[in-house]
């Protein structure tokens, strides 16, 4: 077997797999592990404008990326969005939030590692975590001149063949050869964005799944009782 | 009217004599962990002082609590949306060094310093960074006794409309101890403010907790709190909170902070409450009518019809009995004495405050102070306590209550002086406060003699009628690294749950039949 055909074909799954059945794991037997790990409390300063700009950007670059390459193309052309106006969404979206999500994980990356409070009390882990979403994020915004130099010259291919690509994973008919053609930068940053769902049930990314939007329909009081409710 | 049991506490300040012994018994049972070294479920401050964590009592800065915004009631911090809004960095989030950096000291320095003329000395060591400290510069209790200058003192938010230069000087200074825990709420902020819902309130006896299993350590329950009760563990990354000792509640013991009180302050029982008036209650227009309104939502647990209302909603003949003898009842209710702390914060809060009396006996000897109708006893406003500010604590700055339980005091002990001393009793000072001679004996002996039984009035809640099988969970847990005594948390589990009672006839024996009689002969 290929690298190719394992990194593209095989590894997806891979990942796939431990992303949903190691947060099942996790989420059923060791909730009490399940948590934000904030650090807030041990160093406020510059917490509200790095953590916004890291979160915000992270967050809509994630969906960015679900609703170009997970939903069906035929969606965007059916809303009279044109494959090189598609790709130019991408671009300036992409630039602009992974700029923030760049100046708010570097403000995050540097407290890690330089704040005596958070380094003494963080994990191996935490460091681990960051420093993977940084070189993703960074290989992801390596990807941008290429977008635009293919978008130049009026060349929406190699988005679609990712798009594709995508597709055929999900469809569980891996076509590894798709990616064959294209730059080798989005190779390597699609290697590490798949990584960081196989980490993700090993750290503190975890708190994303239970994004609390459900406070937004809670009464504000919570009354327990104890009484068996049969 | 829906009925429920509260689980609440009087503190008698008059008694206190800030010794601390309830914090580091606490501290002991619950906090002496790592994560929890900065976190003090029992503190007791220094008044005026600016407290733990620092200005805590400052909602400007800190956003506790509630507040009535075009007639509605809506947390101070902002509603759900803007709880969402700002779930990625909690602005209102007091940072460590707002409480204190824990530390301890290098004791060891102490036995391997090498010879020198000079005494070695054991410096700080941060309990966070494992670094040495150059200087501790806050503490739990750093204005302990009044320990600082007035201009930082001085910032203490119940100063309020009051002329505070004046208390700067040495004849003028006053002192109290205050003693605070969590509140437990009747309409916690903490719990609203969690958006993973994770804090609750117990049905039962109204114990606020927190689940540390849902706890995602979003941190807004900590600055949702007015009084800075709950607390971010940075080890484990979850809220924790005075759990108001329920173990030891749940089999009728008092509190760990409240039995080994040496002052003999702290009353624990029960009082029961209308459950439906309780956001009318807390939607006052006037903060000054939240006082009232909180205690026109108690119940007189000898009414007939409430009683009848009460066992309708589930609580138990033992309940009701306890509710009757509550001293919680006597002293808020009955006596009118005690007062819930800051109830401008419109969490209806259920630990109460007995308010200290502070006679200046040199100024009574030399007769410079106002006296009661026997000429010995001061007026309650010629305490050297201010009244405004015991009222800016207690009462959001209402004077009538607060001079009317301080007179209520000094009556009581006009009263038992005139027994004591002149061997025939005074009511004169009785009958300007409203007192018969029975309540003044009553008082006495709940708050001057103050017996155990009296203290505390704690019924059980009854597990052994609760559970099925009271012994199922017999030998189901032991001590592991992991959480086995978890039973998994969803109801769609990836493995197949435990199922951990085990299985007992439910059928009861039959009662053996006498087969001799009392002399040992036999039937």
């Amino acid at each position: 077997m290929s690298l190719m055909k394992f990194l593209f074909a095989v590894y997806p799954y891979i990942c796939l797999t431990v992303f949903v059945v190691a947060s099942w794991i996790r989420f059923d037997y060791q909730q009490y592990t399940w948590k934000t790990d904030s650090s807030m409390l041990l160093s406020k300063k510059s917490m509200v404008v790095a953590s916004n700009l890291f979160h915000i950007g992270i967050l809509s670059i994630f969906g960015g990326h679900f609703a170009g390459l997970v939903l069906p193309h035929g969606l965007w052309l059916g809303l009279g969005i044109s494959d090189m106006t598609h790709q130019w969404i991408a671009i300036i979206a992409g630039i602009v939030f992974g700029l923030m999500c760049l100046v708010g994980g570097a403000m995050l990356w540097s407290r890690r590692m330089f704040n005596p409070r958070i380094r003494a009390t963080g994990r191996k882990n935490d460091m681990f975590v960051i420093s993977w979403l940084m070189i993703t994020l960074l290989l992801g915004l390596m990807t941008v001149p290429f977008s635009i130099g293919h978008a130049n010259h009026n060349d929406p291919s190699v988005m679609l063949l990712l798009a594709e690509w995508v597709k055929s994973i999900l469809l569980l008919n891996p076509q590894p050869e798709l990616l064959a053609t294209v730059d080798p930068i989005f190779r390597a940053h699609i290697f590490f964005g798949m990584t960081v769902f196989l980490i993700f049930p090993f750290t503190r990314l975890v708190h994303i799944l239970t994004a609390p939007l459900s406070y937004l329909g809670r009464a504000y009081q919570i009354v327990r009782t104890k009484r068996r409710t049969v | 009217m829906k009925i429920r049991a509260q689980f609440a506490m009087v503190f008698n300040l008059d008694k206190c004599i800030g010794c601390h012994t309830c914090s580091v018994t606490c501290k002991n049972v619950w906090t002496n962990r790592k994560g929890m070294e900065y976190a003090w479920f029992n503190n007791v401050e220094s008044k005026p002082g600016i407290g733990y964590p620092k200005q805590w009592e400052d909602q400007e800065k800190w956003k506790g609590g509630w507040e009535k915004i075009n007639g509605k009631l809506e947390l101070k911090a902002g509603g759900r949306v803007k709880k969402i809004v700002q779930i990625f960095a909690n602005p209102n989030l007091p940072e460590i060094d707002d409480y204190y950096e824990p530390f301890s000291f290098d004791y060891a320095r102490l036995q391997n310093a090498p010879l020198s003329e000079a005494a070695p000395t054991a410096r700080p060591i941060s309990q966070i960074t494992g670094e040495k400290m150059d200087k501790v510069t806050w503490g739990p209790n750093w204005e302990d006794d009044l320990a600082g200058e007035f201009a930082s003192r001085s910032r203490d938010a119940n100063f309020a409309n009051m002329q505070k230069e004046m208390y700067k000087q040495f004849e003028n200074t006053f002192h109290m101890y205050l003693p605070r825990i969590c509140n437990h709420c009747i309409n916690p902020a903490c719990v609203a403010s969690c958006p993973s819902g994770a804090l609750y309130k117990r049905e039962e006896d109204g114990i606020v907790l927190s689940d540390q299993d849902r706890c995602r350590g979003w941190r807004m329950c900590i600055s949702g709190c007015p009084y800075k009760k709950v607390f971010f563990n940075w080890e484990s990354s979850k809220a924790e909170k005075c759990i108001g000792c329920y173990p030891r509640v749940e089999n009728g013991l008092p509190t760990v902070c409240s039995e080994t009180c040496v002052g003999r302050i702290r009353y624990n029982g029960i009082i029961l409450y209308d459950a439906d008036k309780i956001e009318s209650a807390a939607s006052a227009d006037d903060t000054q009518d939240l006082y009232q309104n909180h205690l026109d939502m108690f119940v007189d647990p000898f009414d007939p019809k409430i009683i009848a209302q009460a066992k309708k909603d589930g609580i138990t003949d033992d309940w009701i009995l306890a509710a009757q003898k509550s001293p919680i009842y006597k002293m808020a209710v009955e006596w009118k004495i005690a007062f819930p702390l800051h109830p401008e914060y419109r969490t209806l809060p259920m630990i109460w405050y007995v308010p200290p009396l502070s006679p200046v006996q040199s100024q009574i000897d030399q007769k410079n102070l106002p006296t009661e109708a026997d000429g010995v006893l001061p007026k309650a406003e010629a305490m050297r306590l201010p009244v405004q500010y015991l009222a800016n604590l207690l009462t959001a700055g209402k004077e009538a209550p607060i001079v009317s339980a301080l007179n209520r005091m000094i009556a009581m002990r006009s009263y038992q002086r005139s027994i004591h001393v002149d061997g025939k009793p005074d009511t004169r000072a009785l009958d300007a406060t409203g007192m018969t001679e029975d309540m003044a004996k009553e008082m006495y002996r709940y708050l001057a003699i103050a017996n155990y039984e009296d203290r505390f009035v704690i019924p059980s809640s009854k597990e052994e009628m609760r559970l099925d099988d009271y012994y199922g969970f017999q030998g189901q847990t032991g001590f592991t690294f992991g959480n086995a005594s978890s039973l998994g948390m969803t109801n769609n589990a990836l493995f197949p749950a435990r199922r951990k009672e085990t299985v007992e006839s439910r059928e009861e024996a039959p009662l053996a039949e006498p087969t001799h009689d009392a002399s040992g002969e036999q039937y």
